[in-house]
């Protein structure tokens, strides 16, 4: 393509250096410093795109980051594919593949563009109303064909190769928006030696000034004095100046998340480099000088391809170099659009008319307009536009009386339309600053301030580069001043700066029917100022439902050029000034932010900590299989060649209960409880007694949280009479220890008691099987570990294998069993001297999924699996576990609550299939009555299912309704097909007496 | 993220060194057995979840480890002032008095 509409010398691009890029395959030239909107306008194309719910043919409206329509999907290279990217923020580069969205087959004929004939199917809540009936097509018909339909860009299916890193940052400055009052505000700050930082969205720092090159400050042209003002900033070493950075939130105590974007600009990216960094800011004092977003106008046609703001075509021609059409005419409430008229007109782009809504604009406008040849047409406004894929022509209707005149036509392939100007304040309302309507500015300006912020230039209603500059200087002085700095207030000579003012319109007056009528509100999410008026009479009063209703302002652009709009309309119809309606809030992200800048480093194995044991690398070398446990990895089972999981298990199984086996215990939570309270602490803390536990003995313990439900269990030995070594669950160590610090600091401060997590600095090795003792007696030295001498739940200090140890006896399988504790950086070798011990015993390592079987076989119980927070000891068949005697524990008072002591709670029983071939599904839904009418009665569900190797059967156990009532009867699993027969039993299964433990 | 000031380290530091545990100056009662069910159940779930100043413990869980108690507004997020666990709940109107 040949840039019929690029000026030759205009524009800050480097016309000296083409660069081509791809639009939908076809080869694209631009130059170096184009957007992808400005190349493409350069060569005459508007039509980027296809629109959300109605597939309308859409263009460019904007320039700049608020651009709700030219949505484009962006690849740079294999698996770097962006959906939904701005073409007005998209910078160029040789090889750039762009791709237009929501279309099909093609871009210029689009199936879908049927929905725009079906407008009455979608209209404002349709959702809720169209395809209610009949239900069941929901499913099947409408969501698919409603997903299909309706869409912005589609998501990338590869995983994305970049990496995103993160930064924090203190200052004692932070300048958003490097426009002329984010350069003043920096300056001052900057000369008053403070640490500034100033950002902006952009590539290039200037804001509009980039896009005024004909205003003059302080002598020199505006580019003249940015470059003269951005060399003082850069050499000033307390600055630091950042382009392409977007503020995408503010947040508690002047913290500001900055997105910078690294490489999107770049043809060839530094080799590792980041894609984006997210920067975390603390301020000292943040100024807010963002400027203002020019409005839409609401008319019908408005979201023609070649209707766009009047600044946006300002901002194409000055700082681009590109004409937005031929022959353009101008629709506006503003002065402002009667200057890009005029600079228009001057590059030799043939403005047909200018439009203004008022009955009254300056004599000075409409001279100069006649001067270059405008027709000036005041009181009028526009109906419809006209052309496929381009505006064609603008229907005028002069405005007499509130009467709307009939039309004529005006030819035109650009309609640049103005509204007017909102100061934008998202990172303001982020802060739940308060916003007040102020009737002069025709505007929401700031009001209640909540941070230690200043809001400069535009945003605040001061329209102009020399408010924008004083305004900006006085906010980066009031700064650095609150930051105890000397800092003066510049003052600026500036000639030509086209200030002006202008009215607030709803929609534009028409003399079409309006029900008739697509004047767009949010060009993002296709709402017209029909459907707010329906949403109105429909019922919605707060424009918080009038929002939702209508989704205006709910698109990706979260309705930075249609919420004032939305607002007017939808005073209008409520008949209510727009003030007590008010505005809907503003939330982070400013812009759309990649999941990566935000994940930043933690994905794959940075995402969380894989906790290992010290002997977790034996278990990866043996071919263990391993699962997640919290967030430890765990072996899972140990597979030999051949083996699937259930024939692993079911030999490890067999290896325990004939022999003995070998189990990392290492992750089991561990809290050191010492000093000469302990004992005391621990009566009030776990359910059992402990004053009388001597040293060298232990007991299970059990946790209830203060309501009486089962919060932790593990077994606690005493070591000596001040000296307590607690366990825990795997995955509840770190919430017992929390609790056990917030009674001790906050409820028992007298106690003296000290607490140590040692979960890390003990390696436990368990072994267990009729033979443990044998393969552990020749290990242990300083200890007779005969029955008698050291029973089951002792507990001793001793050498294993050389290495300093605490033994205990104990048995979570119902084997003879023994828990070696011996320092961690010895687990490995303590492990493998066992493991060498234990050869002639044919000693079998084996995992977490074994040690479930093993202890569901006996009917002990996994806090969190046969418990979910709301099990008590006596709902667990743990009541042995309480200490009578004692006067009070943690959760005593709850057991005798009126809910604790009714009938009926669900009760922890066993469960044996009819069919011993059949293993329940964990979780599956117990019912009394399988012939009941559904929806059925749902007694209790299956808490732990396995196949026992031990009794050649499948096990289970379940919460059940009254279950220990029910010992015997037949109960009812439902599956998908088939329902299952269970007979409710007692927990233990085998070996209930525990004769086997007495060895 | 906020920056609370923790009382024992005598330290702003930033939110995620600490974790939030609840209402403050909700003492368990010494003897629980003597109270009615009606006395258990307001002192086991009844909170006062105001809407603005609320007084609520923190625990410096990444730092000294200590539980204190903090008084936030539940409107704007912003804590008023920390003081350490077992103080008397400070008289905010008195406190209003002396800044002003």
């Amino acid at each position: 393509m040949t840039q019929a509409f690029r000026i030759p010398g205009a524009g800050r691009v480097n016309h000296a250096k083409a660069v081509r890029f791809t639009f939908d395959g076809k080869i694209i030239e631009g130059r170096e410093g184009d957007t992808v909107a400005s190349a493409l306008l350069a060569n005459g194309v508007h039509l980027l795109g296809r629109s959300f719910k109605y597939h309308r043919p859409r263009g460019i409206v904007s320039a700049g980051s608020e651009e709700p329509n030219a949505l484009v999907g962006t690849s740079r290279g294999p698996g770097r594919f962006e959906p939904n990217t701005r073409a007005t923020m998209q910078e160029v580069w040789d090889g750039l593949t762009v791709e237009s969205q929501n279309k099909w087959p093609s871009l210029a004929f689009d199936v879908g563009a049927i929905n725009d004939r079906l407008y009455m199917l979608f209209s404002a809540g349709f959702y809720y109303k169209t395809f209610m009936w009949p239900r069941s097509f929901w499913d099947k018909v409408y969501e698919p064909f409603i997903r299909r339909a309706a869409g912005l860009g589609k998501s990338p299916t590869e995983p994305d190769p970049d990496h995103y890193t993160s930064r924090n940052l203190h200052c004692d400055v932070l300048v958003v928006g490097g426009g002329p009052a984010g350069l003043a505000a920096a300056l001052a700050a900057g000369r008053s030696g403070a640490q500034t930082v100033l950002v902006d969205e952009h590539a290039e720092l200037g804001g509009t000034l980039l896009s005024e090159p004909g205003v003059r400050i302080d002598g020199q042209g505006a580019w003249g004095w940015l470059e003269t003002t951005l060399a003082e900033l850069r050499a000033l070493p307390n600055v630091r100046l950042m382009s392409r950075t977007t503020a995408i939130g503010y947040y508690h105590q002047n913290m500001v998340g900055l997105c910078q974007k690294l490489t999107d600009h770049l043809a060839t990216p530094p080799e590792g480099a980041p894609r984006e960094r997210l920067w975390r800011v603390r301020a000292g004092q943040v100024v807010l000088a963002q400027g203002a977003i020019e409005k839409p106008l609401v008319f019908d046609g408005n979201d023609r391809p070649g209707v766009m703001l009047a600044g946006a075509a300002q901002t194409f021609f000055q700082r681009f170099g590109v004409k937005v059409g031929t022959r353009a005419v101008v629709v506006t409430s503003h002065d402002s659009a009667w200057h890009t008229a005029f600079d228009l007109a001057q590059a030799g782009v043939k403005v047909a008319a200018i439009v203004d809504i008022r009955p009254q604009v300056s004599a000075e406008l409409t001279a100069r307009a006649k001067a270059l040849g405008i027709e000036v047409l005041a009181s009028h406004t526009v109906t419809s536009t006209t052309g496929r894929l381009r505006v064609a022509s603008v229907h005028v209707n002069r405005v007499r009386n509130g009467h709307v005149d009939p039309w004529r036509s005006i030819d035109c392939d650009a309609l640049l339309m103005c509204g007017g100007w909102t100061p934008s304040l998202h990172l303001f309302s982020h802060t739940k600053g308060s916003l007040a309507w102020d009737a002069q500015a025709g505007a929401f300006l700031p009001d209640r301030k909540t941070e230690e912020c200043h809001i400069a230039g535009a945003g605040r209603g001061l329209w102009g580069i020399a408010a924008a500059l004083e305004d900006g200087a006085r906010a980066g002085a009031a700064a650095a001043k609150a930051l105890g700095r000397a800092a003066g207030v510049g003052s600026f000579a500036v000639e030509g700066d086209r200030t002006g003012d202008g009215v607030v319109v709803k929609e534009l007056p028409t003399d079409r029917d309006p029900g008739k009528a697509k004047a767009f509100i949010d060009f993002q999410n296709d709402v017209t100022a029909k459907d707010i008026r329906l949403a109105v009479r429909e019922g919605m009063r707060s424009i918080e439902h009038v929002k939702r209703y209508t989704t205006n302002g709910m698109a990706t652009d979260q309705g930075k050029l249609s919420n004032i709009n939305g607002l007017m309309v939808a005073a209008d119809a409520l008949g209510k000034p727009a003030p007590e309606v008010g505005l809907t809030t503003f939330r982070p992200p400013y812009t759309p932010t990649t999941f990566g800048a935000l994940a930043g480093l933690r994905r794959g194995r940075h995402f969380e900590v894989t906790r290992k044991t010290p002997i977790d690398a034996w278990a990866e070398a043996q071919g263990a299989v391993f699962e997640p446990v919290s967030l430890w990895r765990r072996a899972w089972y140990f597979p030999k060649a051949g083996e699937d999981m259930h024939a692993a298990v079911a030999r490890e199984c067999r290896a325990v209960r004939t022999s003995v086996g070998l189990f990392d215990a290492s992750t089991l939570g561990k809290i050191e409880v010492m000093g000469p309270d302990a004992a005391t602490f621990l009566e009030r803390m776990y359910t059992n007694p402990w004053a009388k536990l001597q040293p060298g003995r232990c007991r299970y313990g059990l946790l209830l949280g203060e309501d009486g439900f089962i919060r932790d269990d593990g077994v606690i030995g005493r070591l000596a009479v001040d000296k307590f070594h607690v366990t825990t669950t795997t995955g509840g160590a770190a919430r017992v220890l929390n609790m056990m610090e917030d009674y001790l600091q906050t409820e028992w401060p007298d106690l003296n008691v000290w607490l140590t997590s040692t979960t890390e600095q003990w390696a436990v090795v368990a072994v267990q099987g009729p033979n443990a003792r044998k393969v552990l007696e020749p290990l242990v030295e300083g200890l007779d570990l005969s029955d008698a001498a050291f029973p089951h739940m002792a507990v001793a200090e001793c050498t294993v294998a050389g290495f300093p140890a605490r033994l205990f006896r104990v048995s979570f399988t119902g084997e003879l069993g023994f828990e070696v504790n011996v320092p961690a950086r010895h687990g490995r070798a303590l492990w493998e001297a066992i493991w060498a011990a234990g050869q002639a015993h044919g000693i079998t390592p084996y995992g977490t999924e074994t040690m479930h079987v093993l202890r569901a076989e006996k009917g002990f119980i996994l806090v969190g699996q046969d418990t979910d927070g709301t099990v008590t000891p006596g709902d667990a068949g743990l009541d042995w576990a309480i200490g009578k005697q004692k006067p009070d524990f943690v959760g005593k008072r709850s057991l005798q609550r009126p809910d604790i002591v009714a009938k009926g709670r669900k009760q922890l029983v066993g469960l044996l299939t009819e069919d011993p071939s059949v293993v329940l599904e964990e979780g599956a839904q117990i019912v009394a009555d399988p012939n009941q009418p559904l929806p059925m009665t749902m007694i209790g569900h299956v808490t732990s299912s396995y196949w026992s190797e031990a009794l050649g059967r499948s096990i289970a156990m379940a919460l059940i309704e009254g279950g220990r009532d029910r010992q015997g009867e037949t109960l009812h699993i439902p599956m998908p097909g088939r329902t299952l027969r269970a007979k409710v039993t007692g927990t233990a299964f085998v070996d209930p007496e525990g004769q086997r433990l007495k060895v | 993220m906020l920056l609370i000031h923790c009382p024992y380290c005598d330290d702003t530091l930033p939110e995620p060194e600490f974790a939030y545990a609840g209402e403050a100056h909700i003492a368990r009662p010494a003897d629980p057995m003597a109270l009615s069910d009606e006395e258990w159940k307001n002192f086991l779930f009844i909170r006062s979840n105001p809407r603005g100043t609320h007084y609520e413990r923190w625990r410096h869980i990444h730092g000294c480890g200590r539980f204190f108690n903090a008084i936030r507004d539940t409107v704007s997020d912003k804590f008023v002032m920390t003081y350490r666990a077992g103080e008397p709940r400070p008289n905010l109107d008195a406190l209003k008095e002396a800044a002003e």
